[in-house]
């Protein structure tokens, strides 16, 4: 496993059974009881009725590029190196955005509207990343 | 609501005309600036009674100032919203004044962002140094090398999809800003530049060019907001604050329309507040972080249709002689840009509205009525927009 120079997210309770599904390779994003509506960032209260009625539901690890943008400069160890990476927003298929890089593939094959499916890097003993890949 | 039109001015205005000042503190910039802006003004130290700042980089920005300054204000505002955190302050202090709370205002920023060597743009997390992420939203966003221009860059590329705007309609934003910096003595770069000039330099973050992002430099700057008991004594014809509207826009838990920016929001309180509709404006300060904002902004400011900025923006109708006059000292792409840049906004439109250039080329003729936008954060995540009014009687 090469050596994770970038930086690493950090882990509360709201947010810690989506870091644990990414370790499983598997994506996860809530859902409310209460209103029914999909939420991204996970958080503890639901962003639409302020319930805290939130379950955490497995998203279908598919969607399309919402926009991205080839990144030529970027200082942040870990990144320099990196350039040029695509940044995205992707749109799931359950209707939420969001931020991720779009890997294995050349930022020209990018698009908006691109089909993309999640895959996971691990980082490191706890930590384990989504990403987005052209869809096969 | 209460009709606050002409219930505070704008009667003292500095900027700090450094570019570059790698041997004065960010405090010194800030109180050298206020002195000059009283000055300006005719009223002195002991007439200030409230004290207004932002800051990204000094501590308790507010606090550090009345004690570097040895001031005592009884109202103190340091609301923080990025760069257009001074068209919120002006907002405030026309409502504080309104109320009777204070009878003056100074309203101030500096920054070293130059002389620091900030990566403002291009930094991304760890332009402070090795970051520690918060929980939300940086370990979910962070972590994927977001940018400040790379946030504003997804936005001109969904622009282009859904639109067809052109990087030639964005580069006319950076020609325009570029001519009235030609007319700035004070303008980090002065030099006319072409289209041609903005897209074949290199991409920083795809599409914006370098050309398509602010300069970074050291400044800052002050404005003196007073009652208009106080301003019928003043040196400087009054710069009434005629409207004010504040919003901000997010993500909306994954599921808002990026598309639509904090503008479409805080343009129309402003407008019902001061009377007037788009076609009175003589001249608009619309923060110019990247050429995309402005295209984003004119358009969710209501100056154009959704999807026409960049026809808007093109044929010289931006330029002063043109339909709407922006960004007349050079702006954020060719002026100046510390860190933070809505109260320079704040300082031009009240030097056109003085009619301070009067037989130069760089006044716009008869200006009455001038907008100012500020835009503070990132369009592609999360940004603050203030709208404000300006007119003179």
């Amino acid at each position: 496993m090469p050596e994770w120079n970038k930086p690493l997210p950090s882990i509360v309770g709201e947010t810690r059974p989506y870091w644990e599904s990414c370790r499983r390779g598997e994506l996860v994003i809530q859902r409310c009881d209460s209103c029914n509506e999909y939420q991204f960032y996970p958080r503890g209260i639901c962003a639409n009725c302020w319930s805290n009625d939130i379950k955490w539901v497995k998203a279908s690890g598919k969607g399309t590029v919402w926009t991205y943008t080839v990144t030529y400069q970027n200082r942040t160890q870990g990144f320099a190196q990196d350039v040029p990476y695509v940044l995205a927003l992707v749109e799931l298929e359950e209707g939420v955005k969001m931020f991720s890089n779009i890997v294995e593939c050349i930022p020209q094959d990018v698009t908006i509207g691109l089909p993309v499916e999640v895959t996971f890097v691990q980082a490191n003993n706890q930590v384990t990343v989504p990403f987005f890949k052209p869809s096969a | 609501m209460v009709d606050l039109r002409h219930a505070a001015a704008i009667v003292g205005i500095h900027e700090h005309a450094t570019r570059y000042a790698p041997d004065k503190s960010e405090l010194q910039i800030q109180g050298e600036s206020i002195i000059k802006a009283l000055e300006d003004a005719g009223l002195t130290k002991n007439d200030v009674e409230g004290l207004f700042t932002a800051s990204s980089s000094i501590r308790n920005s507010g606090l550090n100032l009345a004690d570097y300054l040895n001031m005592y204000p009884k109202y103190v505002d340091n609301t923080t919203v990025g760069g257009g955190s001074f068209e919120f302050h002006l907002s405030h202090a026309l409502t504080a004044i309104a109320a009777g709370r204070i009878n003056c205002a100074v309203i101030t920023y500096s920054s070293l962002a130059r002389s620091g060597g900030v990566s403002v743009g291009t930094g991304g997390v760890g332009r402070y140094g090795h970051p520690r992420l918060d929980p939300s939203p940086d370990s979910f966003e962070e972590i994927y090398g977001l940018t400040t221009v790379g946030l504003y860059a997804m936005i001109a590329q969904r622009h282009m999809h859904l639109f067809g705007t052109t990087s030639e309609q964005l580069a006319e934003v950076a020609v325009a800003t570029r001519k009235h910096a030609s007319m700035n003595p004070e303008a980090l770069f002065r030099t006319p530049i072409t289209v041609a000039d903005v897209v074949n330099a290199r991409v920083i973050s795809s599409p914006l060019h370098l050309l398509d992002c602010c300069v970074i430099t050291d400044g800052g700057g002050a404005v003196v907001v007073v009652s208009p008991e106080i301003a019928r004594n003043c040196r400087q014809t009054p710069v009434w604050v005629l409207g004010a509207g504040e919003a901000v826009a997010h993500q909306g838990a994954g599921k808002r329309d990026l598309m639509y920016i904090a503008a479409k929001q805080s343009h129309q309180p402003a407008f019902e507040m001061a009377g007037v509709t788009h076609k009175d404006i003589d001249m608009a300060m619309i923060y110019d972080s990247f050429t995309i904002t402005v295209v984003e902004t004119l358009e969710d400011l209501g100056f154009c249709e959704k999807g026409e900025g960049g026809q808007f923006v093109s044929g010289g109708r931006i330029q002063i002689g043109g339909e709407l006059p922006i960004n007349t000292d050079g702006g954020g792409l060719s002026s100046n840009h510390p860190g933070m840049r809505g109260i320079f906004l704040l300082l031009e439109a009240t030097r056109q509205l003085r009619h301070q250039f009067e037989g130069t080329p760089r006044q716009v003729p008869n200006c009455q009525l001038a907008l100012c936008h500020g835009t503070g954060g990132a369009l592609g995540s999360r940004h603050s927009g203030g709208t404000v009014i300006l007119g003179r009687d």
